[in-house]
C-alpha cells in the first residue's frame, strides 16, 4: 500500500505566494494544487501546478561548487558544504578586517521570507540590503509612503466588492496571481466593470468593460485629467476628502492645466471617454479601486504617475472602503504578535552606500536602490563593496546592463549566488550554494495580512533531492563562522517557528491542519471616521512637506515621452500566465514546452514600413546591444511599440531547454541602470530597431 | 457518451492553460501531447473590446467512438459502468488508427512507449470521487465537472436569471 499525505505549503514559483497543497506518495510529490482552505477549491495557477516539474528537474545547482577558471567560463569544482562555508566566511572576515562589515552586499526578491537574510546582515552589521524592486514596483511603494505611508503590502484591494476598476497596464489576468485572478473573474461576473488602459491588447483587457490603448508614456497624462475633472466638478468624496486630505487646493491649480480636452492629444483617448471614467467611478465611489500596477518600473515619471493614482483613490474615498482599497491588516490588529527573526539583531546605524534615505530622502531604504550598486563597486564611492551575495535573485537576468554588472563583479573580492536555479549571475560568481527548493525547506512564519490576517508557512514537503540546504541553515552556519551565531538562537527551523509563535497559543503543528492559521473570523475594517495615515500630519498628503524639503515637488509637471525616431519603436515588456520568473519558470519542462520562446509584436503600419512580415527572424538593436527575435505582426499593439515578453533570451548554457531561445529585453535596456525619481529603473524609455536577417 | 460532461464557462476563462499542466502532471503526460488543450480563437472586436475565446478542448468520450471503431487490436476500450473512453495499454500496437480517425485529434501519441495515450476524464480519481485533474486545478474555476442534466439545467438557469434580470430593468 502505498503511502499517501498531503502537505500544506506556500508557493515559490512566482512572488505571490500563494498557499497550496502538495499530495506526496511514497516520498514523491505527485500534485500541487490550490489551498481549498484559502481559495474554497484546489485552483491553483499554471506555474504553482509546474512545481512539480520544477522539482524533479535535475537542471539545477546540485551541490556546491567554488569557481574553477575564469569568471563566466562555467568552470566549476565540486566541494562540500564545509569547505564552500569556510571559504565563503575567510573571504567575508578579510573584508571585514580591511573595508568593514558595510562593505557585503545582499540582494534579494524582496517579500516577507527574506527575514533570515536580513537578520544576517543585521548580525554582521552591514545596511546594505537590497531587493529587486528597482525594476519591479519601488515607484508604486515609495509613491504610497509619500502620500499614505502604507507600505506596498499594507494595502489590498477589495476586488469581490468592487463596483469599478481603473487599471493602467496592470496585467491581472495573465501576470497572474492564483486569488487575484479569481477575484477579479469574480467582480467581473457580479456585474462590477473593469476599465483597462495599456499599450497593448492582453487577455485582461478582453475581459474589460472598456478597453484603451493609450499612447506610451502618456498615463500621467490621463491620471491628472481625470483629477482634473473630478475636482472640477465635485465629482468626490467630498466628506472623506475634507477629513482624511492635505492639499486639496494645491492639488486643484496644480492640475488646472491638465483638462480632458489636453490629454485627448496626450494620450489618444478622447476627452468624452477620460470625463465618462471619471463620472463612473464617482457614481460607483467608493467601491472603485485606481490600480496603482505592480511592476512599475517604467519611466521617470513613474512615481507621480503612481502618486497620482494614489490621489485618484484617495478623491474616490476609497481608502477602508467595501469594494476600495484596504488597508491589509497584520496580527497586531487580530491581537496577536509574532516575533520576526530580524528583531534580535540591533538596526545597522551606517549609511547605506546606494543614498536611499539620504541623498534621497523620500525613497525607503527597506527596498533599496539595487541600481546603483553597479557603480558603487566600481567607483568605491561613497564606499568600497567587496562582497556580493545574489540571494535567490538574478540581477544579470533581470536588471538593465548586464555587462555594466559583469564589470562591476571584476571589482568584488567575492561573488556568492544562492540558488535554486542555475541564475546567470551563478555563471560569474564564485561560490554557488544550491539552496533547498520550496518544497524542501521550511521558511519563517509570515502574515498573510489581508482583512482577515492569517499566519502562513512555507514548509518541508520533502527531504533535499540533491546536496542542498536551507536559507535557514545556509545563514546560520554563515552566521556561526563570523562568530555571529548568538543571533541564530534556533537549532532548526521548526524551533525558530515555535520561537516566533510564542505567546500566541499556536505550533507548528498547527499549520497541518489547513496550511494557514486564522487569526479572526471576522474582516477587520477600521472606522474609516477615524483614520490615522502614517504620513507627518497623519493624513493622505497630496502636498506633502516632506518631498518638497527635499527639493522634490509633490506633483511634478508633465512631460510628453520623447516619441520614437523615425524607423525606431520603444520597447515594452511584460509577462505571461505561463512565464513570470524568468529563472524559474522558463526552463520549466512543462512551461517551457507551452511557451518556448518570446516574440516580438509589432504593428502592421511598422512592419510594412520596413518590409517585415509576421514570423521574420529579426535583430533588434537598441545602443549596440544586438539580439534575435522572431516577429509577430498584430494590430492590438501600439504602433509605437515593439512588444516582447520578458525573461527570455537565457545566457546559461546548462539550462538546456531556455537557453538561446527568444531575445533578452533587459540587456537591449541599455543605460537604464537609473534612478528616476520613484527609485524605479525607466525600463520602457528604451528605442529599438529592428533588422530583418 | 460517457455519463459525464465538462462544461466551461467562457465569462470566467483567462486561457492561463492552467487545465493543461495539471492534466499533465496528474497523468503524466510528456512532451508533445496534451490530452486537454485550451486554444484561443480570435481576439474579434466586440461592442467596442477586442474579445477572445478560448476554446477548451478534451474527449467527448463520443457513445459511437471513431477512435474505436478503428482500433483493431481491441485496445481503444469504453468503461462499461460510465462510458469513458480509454487506451488498454497492453493491447495497443502503436497503429496511430485512431489518431487518423478522431475528428477533433484527441488521442495522442506518447513517445516514451509508442503507444497512444488520451484522456480518460481521471477516471482513477473520479473512482475515489474526485473530479478530473483539469477541473479541480483551473485557476479561475470556469471548468465543471458534471452529468449532462444537470449542465442543461444550470444553462436553463442562467438564462432564467438573466431575463429576470432584464425584467427588472424593464418593470422596475
Amino acid at each position: 500500500m502505498a503511502e499517501k499525505r498531503v502537505v500544506y505549503s506556500l508557493c515559490c514559483m512566482c512572488s505571490g505566494r500563494c498557499p497550496i497543497m502538495v499530495e506526496v506518495e511514497d516520498g514523491v510529490i505527485r500534485h500541487i494544487w490550490g489551498n481549498p482552505h484559502v481559495f474554497g477549491a484546489k485552483s491553483l495557477c499554471p506555474r504553482g501546478a509546474a512545481g512539480v516539474a520544477f522539482e524533479y528537474d535535475n537542471e539545477r545547482p546540485q551541490y556546491p561548487m567554488i569557481r574553477d577558471g575564469e569568471r563566466g567560463s562555467g568552470k566549476w569544482r565540486r566541494v562540500s558544504w564545509d569547505e564552500a562555508l569556510d571559504f565563503i566566511a575567510e573571504k567575508l572576515k578579510r573584508i571585514i578586517e580591511t573595508h568593514g562589515a558595510k562593505a557585503i552586499a545582499l540582494s534579494d526578491r524582496g517579500g516577507p521570507h527574506t527575514e533570515l537574510h536580513k537578520l544576517f546582515l543585521r548580525a554582521v552589521g552591514s545596511p546594505n540590503y537590497f531587493t529587486h524592486h528597482a525594476t519591479c514596483s519601488n515607484s508604486a511603494l515609495n509613491a504610497l509612503m509619500s502620500i499614505a505611508g502604507y507600505a506596498g503590502d499594507t494595502v489590498g484591494y477589495d476586488y469581490r466588492n468592487c463596483k469599478y476598476l481603473v487599471v493602467f497596464g496592470r496585467n491581472l489576468l495573465e501576470s497572474l496571481i492564483t486569488g487575484e485572478a479569481r477575484n477579479v473573474i469574480e467582480m467581473i461576473n457580479s456585474g462590477g466593470k473593469l476599465v483597462y488602459i495599456d499599450v497593448r491588447w492582453t487577455y485582461t483587457a478582453s475581459k474589460a468593460y472598456k478597453f484603451f490603448l493609450i499612447n506610451p508614456g502618456t498615463d500621467y497624462a490621463l491620471a491628472l485629467a481625470l483629477i482634473n475633472y473630478i475636482i472640477n466638478n465635485q465629482l468626490y468624496d467630498v466628506e472623506f476628502v475634507n477629513k482624511h486630505v492635505v492639499g486639496l487646493d494645491y492639488l486643484r491649480s496644480f492640475v488646472q492645466p491638465y483638462n480632458p480636452e489636453w490629454a485627448e492629444k496626450e494620450t489618444g483617448i478622447p476627452a468624452e471617454e477620460i470625463k465618462k471614467i471619471a463620472i463612473e467611478a464617482s457614481e460607483a465611489k467608493p467601491a472603485v479601486i485606481f490600480h496603482p500596477g505592480w511592476m512599475t518600473a517604467w519611466n521617470e515619471q513613474d512615481f507621480y504617475l503612481r502618486r497620482a493614482i494614489y490621489a485618484l483613490n484617495a478623491l474616490m474615498g476609497s481608502y477602508e472602503a467595501k469594494g476600495g482599497i484596504f488597508v491589509a491588516k497584520g496580527a497586531g490588529d487580530a491581537g496577536y504578535k509574532i516575533k520576526q527573526p530580524t528583531s534580535l539583531a540591533p538596526k545597522v546605524t551606517e549609511e547605506r552606500c546606494d543614498g536611499a534615505g539620504t541623498k534621497y530622502p523620500w525613497i525607503r531604504a527597506q527596498w533599496g536602490l539595487l541600481q546603483v550598486l553597479p557603480e558603487v563597486i566600481e567607483t568605491g564611492k561613497p564606499y568600497p563593496i567587496k562582497a556580493y551575495i545574489a540571494m535567490r535573485h538574478d540581477p544579470l537576468a533581470s536588471m538593465p546592463d548586464p555587462d555594466v554588472w559583469i564589470r562591476a563583479f571584476e571589482k568584488l573580492d567575492l561573488l556568492v549566488a544562492i540558488d535554486v536555479n542555475w541564475s546567470w549571475t551563478s555563471w560569474y560568481a564564485d561560490v554557488i550554494l544550491p539552496e533547498a527548493t520550496y518544497l524542501e525547506r521550511t521558511d519563517n512564519v509570515i502574515v498573510r495580512r489581508g482583512l482577515r490576517p492569517q499566519l502562513a508557512l512555507r514548509q518541508k514537503v520533502i527531504e533535499p533531492r540533491f546536496d542542498a540546504r536551507s536559507r535557514f541553515q545556509i545563514f546560520k552556519a554563515l552566521a556561526e563562522r563570523l562568530g555571529k551565531g548568538e543571533y541564530f538562537p534556533w537549532k532548526d527551523e521548526i524551533e525558530m517557528v515555535n520561537w516566533q509563535l510564542e505567546g500566541t497559543g499556536f505550533k507548528f503543528e498547527d499549520f497541518s491542519k489547513k496550511g494557514i492559521i486564522d487569526l479572526t473570523n471576522e474582516p477587520i475594517w477600521y472606522d474609516r471616521n477615524n483614520l490615522k495615515f502614517d504620513t507627518p500630519s497623519g493624513k493622505i498628503e497630496f502636498y506633502s512637506e516632506t518631498l518638497e524639503k527635499a527639493g522634490i515637488p509633490s506633483f511634478a509637471p508633465y512631460h510628453s515621452p520623447t516619441k520614437p525616431p523615425e524607423g525606431s519603436l520603444r520597447l515594452i515588456s511584460g509577462k505571461v500566465a505561463v512565464h513570470t520568473q524568468g529563472r524559474t519558470t522558463s526552463n520549466n519542462p512543462i512551461l517551457n514546452e507551452l511557451c518556448p520562446e518570446n516574440h516580438l509584436y509589432i504593428h502592421p503600419s511598422f512592419a510594412k514600413k520596413m518590409g517585415i512580415k509576421d514570423g521574420d527572424l529579426v535583430e533588434i538593436s537598441a545602443d549596440g546591444v544586438v539580439e534575435q527575435i522572431r516577429v509577430r505582426v498584430s494590430p492590438y499593439v501600439h504602433p509605437e511599440i515593439a512588444f516582447m515578453l520578458h525573461g527570455f533570451g537565457d545566457a546559461v548554457q546548462v539550462r538546456t531547454r531556455s537557453f538561446g531561445k527568444g531575445a533578452n529585453d533587459v540587456r537591449l535596456m541599455k543605460g537604464k541602470l537609473k534612478v528616476a525619481v520613484g527609485g524605479n529603473c525607466p525600463l520602457f524609455e528604451t528605442f529599438v530597431t529592428l533588422r530583418k536577417i | 457518451m460517457s455519463k459525464y460532461v465538462i462544461t466551461q464557462d467562457q465569462r470566467r476563462c483567462i486561457g492561463c492553460l492552467a487545465c493543461i499542466v495539471h492534466c499533465k502532471v496528474e497523468n503524466n503526460v510528456g512532451k508533445g501531447a496534451k490530452f486537454c488543450d485550451i486554444l484561443p480563437v480570435g481576439p474579434k472586436d466586440i461592442n467596442g473590446v477586442p474579445r477572445i475565446l478560448f476554446v477548451y478542448i478534451n474527449c467527448f468520450h463520443c457513445e459511437e467512438a471513431f477512435c474505436m471503431k478503428a482500433c483493431p487490436t481491441g485496445a481503444m476500450t469504453r468503461r462499461s459502468q460510465d462510458g469513458i473512453v480509454f487506451v488498454k495499454d497492453e493491447l495497443c500496437i502503436g497503429c496511430k488508427s485512431c489518431m487518423k480517425a478522431c475528428p477533433w485529434g484527441i488521442p495522442q501519441w506518447n513517445e516514451e512507449t509508442g503507444k497512444v495515450f488520451k484522456c480518460h476524464l481521471c477516471k482513477h480519481r473520479i473512482d475515489k470521487g474526485e473530479k478530473p485533474a483539469c477541473v479541480e486545478g483551473c485557476t479561475t474555476s470556469c471548468l465543471t465537472f458534471t452529468v449532462p442534466e444537470d449542465a442543461t439545467h444550470k444553462v436553463r438557469k442562467d438564462y432564467a436569471e438573466r431575463i429576470a434580470e432584464n425584467l427588472r430593468a424593464m418593470l422596475w
